[in-house]
């Protein structure tokens, strides 16, 4: 029985070895950047193929787990993959495969000389293994797996803009590491292992379970830590000093990925180990959701540079995810669950394509810009689609994901938070609203501005990329019974921890 | 020394976070060198501090005798100073590529990306 189990479980490193393999390849053939692409391109391809064979076997035959190294479980390093991880390595898989793509020719090629596409993968590698353990430890590794590659990728290209966004991150990154290790060490010396599963079951065991106030003090270390990285508010500050800095590929990738990481990390953890006074914390997520959301998108109404605007957006959309966590039902994790994906693929396509604008005009100032859908009405479509999505219009994906949590919200009495998602929705759809008249309806203001092309047959690396996430996005909008099936498994196994210890400790739990 | 440790580590957190307050880069860095140093110390202390042998099982026994001291936080702590070494050295590297572009090394002055 054991053995046949080791023999599937075995795959569960695939989706860290492929962009590890990957980015090592690419490093070999480090003075032929032309090749390169060619294996980062693949490379995530094939990240995506064994994500989706790793959700089918999660979704037909429970959570999986392996032991490293075969060291019993408490132990050794565990890896897990539930519906939860697995749909999130899907996205990263989906992200990868866009954003190769598109880096072809919008990343310049200096930057693809000095490691782009090995430094791509490494984020990638240090994001599936964040993923996909099940040790607290091991996630810090990963977290700084993530950041390095990710510091490197903000830096690359040392224009003076980059370098100070790269000052902040770093520096705000740096302090949620340290955050996140003095939180390790406390929790350690606490309950003697740092395993999640053993944990969840030490601390849900009232013999053996320290009191319930040292613990929920100490979950507000890791959600300090991981707030930091999710960019919730009032923790949100190097976000949209930092993002808009590198080139726009960079910084898709990272809205769609990075801030994830942490939104996966909080609902990991207050999902798995800290439920003891839920009562407490997760009225205190509601709370910083409902901040996080107003904040964000109050941010994004005041600016008039594109990449800015969105960023902001980032913060606003970390929001409806934590709500989905206070609210802390299936409903309400399955609609978190389905929330993160749509906004990833959202936000992604919506930056993808304010690249794809600032290649035509030269800016990304909206004051400048105007006049597109004269030009490029397809390229309006295709925003569009992602702009309403985002803001949540029916029957867009987001229009489902809102939907779901707002119902969530209403069966537990949450009618706050409900309102303030409903009017910041509202907000969303008006500064999408404003980059769609001022980007694309309103007259350009240079006349003579002469307008670059761009066709699908001679830039099909910048547009195959957004038609892909576009076509996604409709996918999971008209297919919402089945996606949201694997998101309603996902909210399952996220309330039911003892399933999760179960597949790690074994059958006796 | 555990009634000593968390003064010290507390004294070490508050000097980086100091550090990280002021203005300049370089104090910023030492700030964050710092802050990982007090999370090593923490760790070390938080697991227990034990005047006992490594945990080595003799050859004569077949199990670890009690008196031992827990190997996992310092293979924890090992892990923290190589990944803090590494990150530090970049973080250093990075501050001078940005002295070198904004030609300062106050952070006042760096603020020509914030929204």
């Amino acid at each position: 029985m054991h053995e046949i189990e080791g023999m599937v479980n075995r795959y569960l490193v695939l989706p860290i070895v492929i962009p590890l393999l990957t980015a090592v390849l690419c490093l070999l053939f480090f003075r032929k950047p032309k090749l390169q692409r060619w294996i980062g391109v693949t490379g995530a391809a094939a990240l995506l193929v064994v994500s989706l064979w790793l959700l089918g076997v999660v979704r037909s035959q429970g959570i999986q787990a392996v032991q490293i190294g075969n060291w019993p479980a408490p132990f050794g390093i565990t890896l897990v993959a539930d519906v939860f991880s697995a749909v999130m390595i899907v996205l990263a898989g989906v992200l990868g495969v866009a954003v190769a793509v598109y880096s072809l020719e919008s990343v310049d090629a200096q930057r693809q000389a000095f490691g782009y596409y090995p430094l791509m993968h490494f984020l990638l590698m240090g994001v599936c293994g964040a993923f996909l353990t099940g040790d607290l430890f091991n996630l810090y590794v990963w977290f700084e797996v993530m950041l390095m590659a990710s510091f490197v990728l903000l830096a690359l290209g040392g224009e003076r803009g980059q370098m100070e966004g790269a000052i902040k991150y770093v520096t705000l990154n740096l302090l949620s590491s340290a955050i996140f290790l003095a939180a390790l060490g406390l929790l350690y010396g606490l309950a003697g292992t740092l395993n999640m599963a053993d944990l969840a079951h030490k601390f849900a065991s009232s013999a053996s379970a320290p009191s319930n106030a040292i613990i929920t003090a100490l979950s507000m270390l890791f959600l300090s830590a991981f707030g930091i990285k999710a960019a919730i508010f009032p923790l949100f500050f190097w976000l949209p000093a930092s993002y808009h800095t590198p080139p726009v590929a960079v910084t898709a990738l990272f809205s769609g990925l990075l801030t994830k990481v942490g939104v996966y990390s909080l609902i990991r953890v207050f999902t798995l180990i800290f439920i003891q006074e839920f009562d407490y914390t997760h009225t205190l997520l509601l709370v910083i959701a409902g901040l996080t959301m107003i904040t964000g998108v109050l941010g994004a109404v005041a600016q008039n540079e594109m990449r800015r605007l969105l960023s902001f957006h980032i913060i606003s959309q970390i929001g409806y995810p934590l709500m989905g966590l206070g609210i802390f039902t299936p409903l309400g994790l399955a609609a978190a669950v389905y929330f993160v994906f749509h906004v990833s693929l959202a936000k992604s396509t919506l930056f993808l394509i304010s690249g794809v604008i600032g290649r035509l005009r030269g800016t990304f100032d909206l004051k400048k810009l105007g006049g597109l859908y004269q030009g490029q009405s397809w390229l309006a479509a295709l925003f569009l689609v992602a702009a309403l999505s985002l803001a949540g219009l029916p029957p867009s994906s987001g229009f489902f994901a809102k939907l779901s949590l707002v119902q969530a919200g209403l069966l537990q009495g949450q009618f706050v938070i409900v309102a303030v998602s409903l009017g910041v929705s509202l907000l969303t759809l008006f500064s999408m609203i404003k980059i769609w008249n001022e980007a694309f309806w309103k007259m350009s203001p240079t006349a003579s501005e002469i307008e670059g092309e761009i066709t699908l047959q001679k830039d099909w690396s910048w547009l195959a990329p957004i038609l892909f996430l576009v076509g996604l996005t409709l996918v999971i909008s008209f297919g919402i019974g089945p996606v949201f099936q694997i998101a309603a498994q996902a909210g399952q196994q996220l309330m039911n921890p003892q399933l999760y210890i179960q597949a790690v400790l074994g059958g006796g739990g | 020394m555990e009634v000593v440790l968390p003064f010290v580590i507390g004294s070490l957190y508050a000097m980086a976070i100091y550090m990280l307050l002021r203005r300049s880069l370089v104090k910023l860095l030492i700030g964050l060198g710092l802050l990982s140093h007090a999370s090593n110390l923490l760790i070390f202390t938080a697991a227990g501090l034990t005047r006992s042998k490594a945990p080595v099982i003799a050859l004569t026994a077949d199990q670890l005798q009690p008196p031992h001291a827990d190997p996992l936080p310092q293979a924890l702590i090992l892990t923290a100073i190589v990944i803090s070494f590494g990150v530090t050295a970049f973080a250093l590297a990075l501050a001078y590529r940005a002295y070198r572009s904004v030609n300062t090394d106050d952070l006042d002055q760096m603020k020509s990306t914030d929204a």
